[in-house]
């Protein structure tokens, strides 16, 4: 008798247990934002600095192979950037090209050019080969992005834009230094370096 | 551990099968709640995860006006200089390269726990000695050369942060004695500015 009773008792209501879990399931996928491919994909090199990347108004620069990707968050931003930048450059852009420009990954193309890399499909603009950002000093669109995105950040947030480099563990110094040379043109004098995750000993 | 209902084919309305109807209406969900629990697992690991660390570096403000730069003169008992090289080679010294103080010649060291790591803590420890001053650390000034990468850099930043250095700052010129302890031609950087950082 007492081992009938043992097998009655084995299988449990699951139903509570699977309403939590599905909750919680609902909540992560919400919550989770869907990972934009990298134009440029850099090994960028570990640090034990556990501090995050801020989710909103940042600006990423990506630095690998002596060119500069320019990448900023926020719909609305990267549009206000655009216009700011078509008057600037004389460049226009319909609206069609604004909305793509306004959902698409980083870029590194001269302004001039930017048209056809949004004309592409998202997945044939990988493939390109992108020459990076003009950054001399006799073409510097980089600062002139970096410019308006921070005019765009304030306008619409209220709040100064926070520049992150993303550099390529390889990369060069002289490039690294071109690029905060020409943050610090702009007394942007406190930025961050985006750095992988280092284990505690090493 | 199946108890699936299982229709009865239907169309009999016989009142024995109604009965064994309410005896097994129990779906296993035990299944489903591993694959939930699963997933969970997954996005709860990749949304946290995803974020890139960063590291904060504040540089000081450059006038564009060259004279207006002016040059901070620090005691040179309390400045370690560390040169960073092409092929991870690093060169420290401790005061002035023409007159080290004693154990402060230069001397390779390699990056990371066992190298560079040791000499800043026995340094910083040294330099509180001498300056008896808590506020009066340790000045440490960063020369990357022009064949240095940007890990070296980023590593060298790290290793500031771990040891802990009040006062660190990132410097651009070369001497031409310094360029001859890396042992290459790198040309001295044009243009630079001292740039110093305080630890934030």
């Amino acid at each position: 008798m007492a081992i009938k009773m043992k097998k009655k008792s084995t299988s449990t209501d699951m139903t509570a247990m699977c309403d939590v879990a599905f909750l919680l399931l609902t909540f992560f996928i919400l919550t989770a934002t869907a990972k934009v491919p990298e134009v440029m994909p850099v090994d960028t090199p570990a640090s034990t600095v556990q501090t995050k990347l801020p989710e909103k108004d940042l600006a990423t620069l990506t630095v690998g192979n002596g060119k500069v990707f320019f990448d900023v968050k926020g719909k609305d931003i990267r549009k206000r950037t655009l216009e700011l930048m078509s008057n600037k450059y004389g460049v226009k852009f319909s609206d069609d090209d604004q909305n793509k420009f306004a959902i698409m990954e980083s870029f590194g193309v001269p302004i001039q050019s930017l048209k056809q890399i949004l004309d592409m499909k998202p997945s044939e603009r990988s493939k390109v080969q992108q020459p990076g950002i003009p950054k001399d000093s006799l073409d510097n669109q980089l600062a002139d992005w970096i410019q308006n995105a921070r005019i765009a950040n304030i306008e619409i947030q209220d709040k100064e834009l926070q520049i992150a480099i993303k550099g390529d563990a390889k990369e060069e110094y002289p490039v690294i230094r071109r690029v905060m040379d020409i943050l610090q043109d702009q007394k942007i004098n406190n930025f961050s370096l985006v750095t992988g995750l280092r284990g505690k000993e090493k | 551990m199946a108890e699936l209902n299982t229709g009865d084919g239907g169309g009999k309305k016989g009142s024995k099968k109604v009965r064994s109807k309410k005896g097994n209406n129990k779906v296993d969900l035990t299944a489903m709640v591993d694959l939930a629990f699963l997933l969970i697992t997954f996005f709860m690991l990749t949304t946290t995860l995803s974020k890139p660390q960063s590291m904060n570096l504040g540089l000081p403000d450059k006038d564009p006006d060259k004279d207006k730069n002016k040059d901070v003169k620090v005691d040179e008992n309390r400045t370690m200089t560390i040169l960073l090289g092409d092929n991870n080679k690093l060169v420290r010294y401790v005061g002035l390269l023409a007159t080290p103080v004693s154990g402060g010649a230069p001397k390779d060291f390699v990056y990371g726990k066992d190298g560079i790591r040791k000499e800043l803590l026995s340094r910083k420890e040294a330099v509180l000695q001498y300056t008896g001053n808590k506020d009066k650390g340790m000045i440490v000034i960063i020369k990357p050369s022009k064949k240095s990468n940007y890990r070296n850099l980023v590593d060298i930043l790290d290793e500031m942060a771990i040891v802990n250095v009040p006062t660190y700052a990132i410097v651009n010129d070369f001497t031409p004695e310094e360029t001859k302890l890396l042992g290459e031609n790198a040309a001295p950087v044009e243009n630079a500015v001292p740039a110093e950082v305080p630890n934030p």
